[in-house]
Order: structure tokens, then C-alpha cells, then sequence
């Protein structure tokens, strides 16, 4: 139902139909399968990337100027492309890799180059803001450096992490959406050729409500686990 | 074997950046008996806390020796410096504690190393927190506890290996006067009971008098003054120590009289 023959309360009231419902339930699961399967990755992807900026910095455990800058200027050239443009470029990437340029895996490729570089930073800037004072209490007992990475600094800063992971999975749901569109499958694309190409309006409005449901459901997921360390160790 | 739990000799350190550089140590020597507590005070920026991270090298010193118990600690490979680490306790005036942890992890963290069993590491464990007077506290996070407590869970820590040197870096500083002596009698009595040698860097002279057999005098990263509390309390040779003494003095007795 389009929005420019009926009443928005028609339309509106249309986009609880089973109609409806049938052609966006298939891409909630499609769009599942991009945001976890890239989650995933990018959790793995980016803590280390983020774990060596740190480690390497000028104040860092292990510090290594040419590998910081590299890293650094890496993760800045990916930081300042828009995610279109990402998408774009890594097409002969997932041809070379997966096999084709299209579908739910090469879109995860795209995601996962986007976002890892994003959540890298993320985790950065969580571990600099540890205090500075519990590192070297930890060196001064005579701690091994990856034993002060493990069991100091990631632990200490988990509670932020936490948040930066929830940060970065909203951008990567927000992301499919994107990716939709070039022929990922998925909840973009059913708003796109539903929604846009063919002015099913009630489809779109589907379309956002899910949208809304998860990243709302992740935030607040996010949100409540970290707040629940923080309560368990006292600093809230 | 030499007599001294530490010798420090001639040590030297300057802090450089792109535009200036500072010199904070300007060759200290001194050495420290064992068993003894020694007291650096200084007004802040004297390069006292400088001093103390060089003795265990969290700082590098740029030249000079630091020999604790006979064993020379500069220019030690950082596996054998982790090893003399072990040996040498340090508190801090923000504590450290980890607030991931709880005091029986806190102080767990450095008998990690030493491949203890469970059942050894909790009875090491509560040894240590009976002798700083914590045992209710075993499961708490530093979360929930006062200043005080938590300098003397970072005590605790700081023991559980039992070090024969314990740094002190204006360890009782964040904390309120009544605090201050709690903690300081605590010291008095570890020092007595595990023949600990104790350095106290501070930049009350409170604390010096109540806790310490020798201090020396620090300024602009030099000692002025070094000797008992008696000698330097009672006849000050120096300009700083006469400054420090006058205020403490002063503060002691107040100012109301010098306005009649």
C-alpha cells in the first residue's frame, strides 16, 4: 500500500498484515545472519587491532613506532571512507575471496572492513582511559607484559568495552540496511525494493519498526551488562 | 653481602621532550640500613617520587647504581628485573588497586607467578589480611571500601610476596590525619615484625617524625640534609629543612599567638 493513494492510518494499520509480515520475517533472519556472522568477526578483528595500537603507542608496554604509525594510518584510511564507498571497493575483494561479488557472505566482507577499523578505535581509547597508576602497581610486582594486557588491562576496562561493542554492532545493524541495497538481501533490501521502488509503504514501515526492535533490544542488552559489572564491583 | 638492604649511588635522571629538558636527579647517594625506615621529604616537584620509581625502575634512571640487597638492579634484563620486582613492595597514594578484583584477588595477583596451590595461596592470603587488619574483607570490592582500607589492602598486596624492601610513595597523602597514623602505626609494625625496610617518601613532615629512623631532606633533585629525625629535627643544617621545620612548627602551634 502505497502512501500516496490511502490514508497514512490505512497504510499504517496495513503494515501489521500477514501479508505484510510474510515477505519481511525471511530478511529479519537474513539480516541476523550478516549482523552475528560480522559481530563475531569484528569482535575478534578488532580487539586485537585495538590491543596492538595500544601496546605499540609511545606509552605503551611494547612501543613500536613504525607499527603504531602503520596501524594508525590503516585504520584512518578505512575510518574516512563512507561505508557506500567501502561496500564499493570491496566487491572485486569478495569476488577474489568468496567467489561473487553479491550475496549475504560478500556483505559481510564489507561489513567487517568497515566496522573492525571503527571498533579498533573504540577499544583504544577504552583501554588509554585506564588509570595509568594500575599498570605500574602491576609492573612493580614484577608482571609479565602480556599477563598486565589479559589480567589487568582488558579486565579493568571491560565494562567500557562492553559499550564500544554495543556501539559498534548498532553501526553494523545500521550497516546491513545499507548493504541491502546492494544486493545483500535482508531487511535493506526489502525497504528498498519494496519500500522505495515500488512504493509499498506498509512494507517499509515494517521495515523500520524491526530495525528499531534490534537495536533497541542490543542497546539495552549493552547497557545492562555493563552496568551490571559496574554494580557488582561497586562503582556505580 | 654489604651491611645495607639499598644503596643508591650517584643517580642521575633528566626528563627531555622537544623543547627543554629538566633535570630531576642530580646524582643522589645514599644507603639504608636494614630493618630501617627512611624518610625522603620534599615540597613537590623536588623529584622524590622520581627517586623511588628509579629504585625499581618503573622510571629509568639515565646513570647510577641502585643495589638492593647486594644485588645490582640497574641494567637487569627485564625477566631478571620482573624476578628482584618480586622482592621489592611498592604503595602508592592513589592505592592501584584493581577495582575488576576483589581483595582476595588483589593480593592474589603477584603469588600468581609462584605456582601455589589453592588451599597455600588462602592461607598466605589470610596470614596477610590479619596483619593489616582486614579479614572482613576478604570478598569485598575496593569499590566498597574507605581510603584507609584500601591502602591497606594495597599493603597487603604489596607484603603477600614477602618482599624485604617496601616502597612508599606518599602513601599516606590522600588520606585524613586519623588515617594517616593508622596506617603509619601499621607500617611501625610490619617493619618490627618482618624486619622490613621501609622507604617513605612524603612531603609532610608529620609523617617523617612519627614514623622514620632517618630522613633526608630532597630539593630540586638534590639531598640537602640527611641524618636521624633527633639530629635534623633538633639541629637543621639547611635552609629547606630549617623552611620545613618552621612551617611544621608553625602549623603545630599555631598562628593565634603571633597576633598578640
Amino acid at each position: 500500500m502505497s502512501l500516496y493513494k490511502y490514508s497514512f492510518w490505512e497504510v499504517f494499520k496495513h503494515t501489521f498484515s500477514a501479508e505484510v509480515w510474510d515477505k519481511v520475517l525471511p530478511s529479519i533472519g537474513e539480516t541476523l545472519y550478516m549482523v552475528v556472522v560480522s559481530a563475531v568477526f569484528v569482535l575478534i578483528f578488532g580487539v586485537i587491532l585495538g590491543l596492538i595500537l595500544v601496546m605499540s603507542g609511545k606509552e605503551g608496554l611494547l612501543p613500536c613506532r613504525w607499527l603504531h604509525a602503520i596501524l594508525g594510518a590503516f585504520v584512518n584510511c578505512f575510518r574516512s571512507l563512507p561505508q557506500v564507498i567501502i561496500i564499493i571497493v570491496m566487491l572485486p575483494v569478495a569476488r577474489a575471496i568468496i567467489g561473487k561479488s553479491y550475496g549475504q557472505n560478500a556483505c559481510i566482507l564489507s561489513l567487517v572492513a568497515s566496522s573492525v577499523p571503527f571498533f579498533a578505535r573504540l577499544v583504544e581509547s577504552s583501554l588509554l582511559e585506564i588509570e595509568k597508576g594500575k599498570i605500574e602497581a602491576a609492573k612493580a610486582m614484577g608482571t609479565g607484559d602480556f599477563r598486565i594486557l589479559f589480567s589487568v588491562m582488558l579486565r579493568e576496562s571491560f565494562p567500557s568495552l562492553v559499550r564500544a561493542y554495543t556501539n559498534a554492532i548498532v553501526i553494523i545493524i545500521s550497516m546491513t540496511a545499507l548493504a541491502g541495497s546492494f544486493g545483500a538481501g535482508g531487511i535493506g533490501f526489502v525497504a528498498v525494493t519494496f519500500g522505495f521502488t515500488r512504493y509499498q509503504h506498509d512494507l517499509l514501515f515494517a521495515t523500520i519498526i524491526v530495525l528499531v526492535i534490534i537495536v533497541q533490544a542490543v542497546q539495552f542488552t549493552g547497557d545492562s551488562i555493563s552496568k551490571m559489572i559496574l554494580k557488582k564491583r561497586h562503582l556505580i | 653481602m654489604s651491611e645495607f638492604a639499598i644503596e643508591v649511588k650517584d643517580l642521575h635522571k633528566t626528563f627531555r621532550d622537544d623543547k627543554k629538558s629538566v633535570e630531576v636527579l642530580k646524582g643522589i647517594s645514599f644507603s639504608v640500613g636494614k630493618g630501617e625506615i627512611f624518610g625522603i621529604v620534599g615540597f613537590s616537584g623536588a623529584g622524590k617520587s622520581t627517586l623511588v620509581r628509579c629504585m625499581n625502575r618503573l622510571e629509568e634512571p639515565d646513570s647510577g647504581e641502585v643495589i638492593i640487597n647486594g644485588k645490582q638492579i640497574i641494567g637487569l634484563k627485564r625477566q631478571e628485573l620482573n624476578q628482584e620486582r618480586r622482592k621489592i613492595g611498592m604503595i602508592f597514594q592513589q592505592f592501584n588497586l584493581f577495582d575488576s578484583m576483589d581483595v582476595y584477588h588483589n593480593i592474589a595477583f603477584p603469588l600468581k607467578p609462584l605456582h601455589m596451590s589453592k588451599a597455600e595461596m588462602n592461607i598466605r592470603i589470610d596470614e596477610i589480611l590479619e596483619l593489616v587488619g582486614l579479614t572482613d574483607k576478604k570478598f569485598a570490592y575496593p569499590g566498597e571500601l574507605s581510603g584507609g582500607q584500601k591502602q591497606r589492602v594495597g599493603i597487603a598486596r604489596a607484603l603477600a610476596n614477602n618482599p624485604e624492601i617496601l616502597l612508599c610513595d606518599e602513601a599516606t597523602s590522600a588520606l585524613d590525619l586519623q588515617t594517616t597514623i593508622s596506617i603509619l602505626d601499621l607500617l611501625m609494625e610490619i617493619n618490627k615484625k618482618l624486619d622490613l625496610t621501609i622507604i617513605l617518601i612524603t612531603h609532610e613532615l608529620e609523617v617523617i617524625k612519627y614514623a622514620c629512623d632517618r630522613v633526608a631532606v630532597m630539593e630540586n633533585g638534590e639531598f640537602r640534609e640527611e641524618g636521624t629525625i633527633q639530629e635534623v629535627f633538633t639541629n637543621p643544617q639547611c635552609t629547606t629543612a630549617r623552611n620545613f621545620i618552621q612551617v611544621f612548627n608553625r602549623f603545630r602551634d599555631g598562628n593565634k599567638e603571633d597576633a598578640k
